[in-house]
């Protein structure tokens, strides 16, 4: 990585927050921790700094310098994107009143109420907010284990995993074949998966056409099933084998040394395999004893876990009801989150909460597809309320304009998440 | 005096209900009011784009239509969205061109009077492709009012409320007001503001995103939303 203006804010951004600590404890002004600098943490940081206006003391924990989006990292993949345009640095944040610090949270104890940092530290706080992503379930694909990531990457965690991918994609030979292990339900951007294939096989055409993609999925039907299918008829008409549960496509192991992949019984040599394993919620989470099987569960008003008034969880390891783990989703929580947080702490005005979805994905080039929900909260879940999905059939300015529209909400919601790029 | 219902008569006479008729209006009339648009719009043998776009068959183009035309981002908008010329979106538009179209460069307040925009649309009618061929369906309008009942519009929006809200905005449009993808919000007069809101809500104006959120935002909170984003500059 080149040392820009951005990474240079981002480090000196942690002295400040390290030296700074200290001094605003002792004003005793509340204290919000933000474990996870994600599509939820980001923007439960900056909207509790923003909203608050220097009243509640902000910090982000967050390892990472630059947070690459996953969202769009699969236009990376199918060459509509470079790694630097979904990159994103913290300076932002921290020039909006965020103490961002970068480190590991390795525990919270939630009695004493602190956050002990990889570093050692330990931060006090009032309220916690945990946005820490996915992890992934051991033993979900046989003969699959993060020391297999660099023979068979998920990239599911945007950044390096990506890259990866997409280095082994444009090594494959000639008339090579493509493998992906789809997730089984829940999992993170449940159109991920599918739009992954549009990419890559939009990479395939143009680069190896005479490549093949086989996806192998636990799952009998899958998010805007039609269109996808549609799409890879269209665009990529003989290329893509998608083998459902009903096929066996569940019934599924992987050797990363010898790169094979078996379905059903029957064995396949392949030159890259794409394993996206079940998941659950990122390690944190469950640290802190807020989890109940894979996923914490939180109360939809606020976001509050079930098991602790004053640790909130955001986003994709948050069991929340009926809304898809998307970026768009976990925004729309966090501010949700943000208003109740802050609410709880100043005293501001709490306004009910309000939460809406819309995920875009691109088949191909100027061919974009999107489905939509809002919700709202009740007793019992975040339900939902009313949605639309785009239709099979629609015409090319239609899925052109559905296209623009994602380039428009990308730079939307990161900003959103990290303030207008400096 | 030559009325549309003459046209209408000759065409489909046994099948138009009796007070459709007599609601038609005027070509004469509609010929005097079209000279406010002048400035901007030809019409009839020879028209050409000015700095509007040439009204000669209208009924049925698309919005934003004319390929020689360089239209607004939020006419094309609209276009896309499935927005069509007919009498009744004709009605809508005249009435509000801001309210189906924001960012339209269409610098007209619109008609208010709902008899003038039938006369309007009765004379530019007559230089669609065969106006008396224009289907029954497609009536010239008894001209419907679309106004927003005042009290809406007469609401006052609690801004800090509307800073709330508008977390449901600023995931898509940005609050540093870019316009690309996604058309930019900020600085919008309130009134204009609420009337397109309404206008989502009423699904008279297109986008299946925007007629969702807008679809249950309540009178208040579009009142709020209004009042936030009026003032929001960065
Ligand atoms: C291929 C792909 C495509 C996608 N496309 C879209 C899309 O088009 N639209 C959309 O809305 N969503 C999309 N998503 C989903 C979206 O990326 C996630 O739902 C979203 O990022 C979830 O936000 P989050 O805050 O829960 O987690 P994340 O954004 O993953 O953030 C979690 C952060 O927490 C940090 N962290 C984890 N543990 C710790 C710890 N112990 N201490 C400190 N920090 C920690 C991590 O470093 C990470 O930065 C896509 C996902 C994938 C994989």
């Amino acid at each position: 990585m080149t040392l820009n203006r951005r990474t240079f804010l981002g480090t000196s951004a942690i002295a400040a927050a390290t030296l700074a600590a200290p001094m605003v404890r002792a004003q005793g002004k509340p204290r919000v921790v933000v474990i996870g600098g994600g599509a939820g943490g980001a923007t439960a940081a900056r909207y509790i700094a923003k909203d608050s206006k220097g009243s509640i003391d902000v910090t982000l924990i967050e390892p990472t310098r630059t947070y690459y989006t996953c969202f769009f990292s699969n236009l990376y993949l199918g060459g509509f994107k470079k790694i630097d345009d979904i990159g994103h640095s913290y300076g932002g944040l921290a020039a909006g009143g965020v103490n961002v610090v970068h480190d590991w949270a390795v525990d919270v104890d939630r009695e004493a109420k602190t956050v002990t940092l990889a570093g050692g530290a330990n931060l006090p706080y009032d309220k916690l907010i945990l946005s820490p992503g996915i992890d992934f379930v051991e033993g979900a694909v046989e003969g699959w284990d993060l020391s297999a990531q660099n023979a068979m990457p998920h990239a599911y965690k945007a950044g390096s995993q990506t890259e990866l991918l997409r280095a082994q994609l444009a090594a494959m030979p000639e008339g090579g074949t493509f493998a992906m292990v789809a997730p089984p339900n829940p999992y993170r951007c449940p159109p991920g998966p599918y739009e992954r294939v549009s990419m890559v096989a939009h990479y395939l055409k143009n680069n190896n056409p005479t490549a093949k993609i086989i996806v192998a999925d636990p799952k009998p039907k899958f998010s805007k099933m039609a269109l996808f299918q549609e799409g890879w008829n269209n665009h990529y008409a003989g290329m893509v084998d998608w083998i459902g549960d009903d096929f066996g496509g569940g019934n599924v192991s992987v050797d990363p040394a010898a790169m094979t992949v078996t379905i059903d019984g029957e064995e396949t040599s392949v030159d890259v395999c794409n394993v996206i394993p079940a998941m659950k919620a990122g390690r944190i989470a469950e640290i802190a004893g807020v989890t109940d099987g894979n996923w914490a569960p939180v109360n939809a008003a606020d976001m509050s876990t079930k098991a602790d008034p004053d640790v909130y969880v955001l986003g994709d390891a948050s069991q929340q009801g009926d809304m898809p783990k998307s970026g768009f989703s976990a925004n729309s929580q966090a501010k949700v989150c943000a208003n109740a947080v802050r609410g709880a702490l100043t005293g501001s005005k709490v306004f009910p909460a309000k939460f809406s979805n819309t995920c875009w994905s691109l088949i191909d080039t100027n061919d974009g597809v999107k489905v939509g929900a809002t919700y709202e909260a009740t007793e019992e879940k975040i339900s939902k309320v009313d949605g639309f999905i785009s239709q099979t059939g629609e015409n090319a300015d239609v899925r052109k304009a559905t296209y623009e529209e994602s380039e428009g909400w990308y730079a939307g919601i990161t900003a959103d998440m990290f303030g207008a790029k400096a | 005096m030559k009325t549309v219902a003459t046209y209408l008569a000759a065409a489909t006479l046994a099948a138009l209900p009796a007070p459709a008729l007599a609601e038609a209006g005027d070509v004469e009339k509609g010929e005097k009011l079209f000279q406010q648009c002048k400035g901007c719009h030809q019409i009839g043998a020879g028209a050409t784009n000015r700095s509007g776009p040439h009204l000669n068959g209208l009924f049925g183009r698309k919005a934003a239509g004319l390929d020689d035309f360089r239209y607004s981002k939020s006419f094309q908008r609209a276009g896309v969205g499935g927005l069509e010329w007919h009498a009744e979106t004709l009605d809508t538009f005249l009435e509000n061109p801001r309210a189906m179209t924001s960012g339209t460069r269409m610098s007209f307040r619109g008609v208010k009077k709902a008899e003038d925009r039938t006369h309007l649309i009765a004379f530019l009618r007559q230089f669609s492709d065969d106006p008396a061929n224009i289907p029954e369906a497609d009536p010239t309008a008894q001209g419907i009012d679309h106004d927003l009942d005042p009290a809406i519009l007469a609401l006052v929006g609690d801004p800090e409320y509307g800073a709330y809200l508008s977390g449901e905005c600023t995931t898509c449009h940005q609050a540093a007001g870019s316009d690309d993808g996604i058309p930019s919000i900020t600085l919008w007069p309130e009134d204009q503001f609420v009337v397109a809101m309404h206008a989502y809500k009423s699904k008279k104006r297109n986008h299946p995103v925007m007629q969702m959120i807008a679809g249950r935002l309540g009178d208040e909170e579009i009142a709020a939303l209004a009042a936030y984003f009026k003032d929001l500059e960065n």
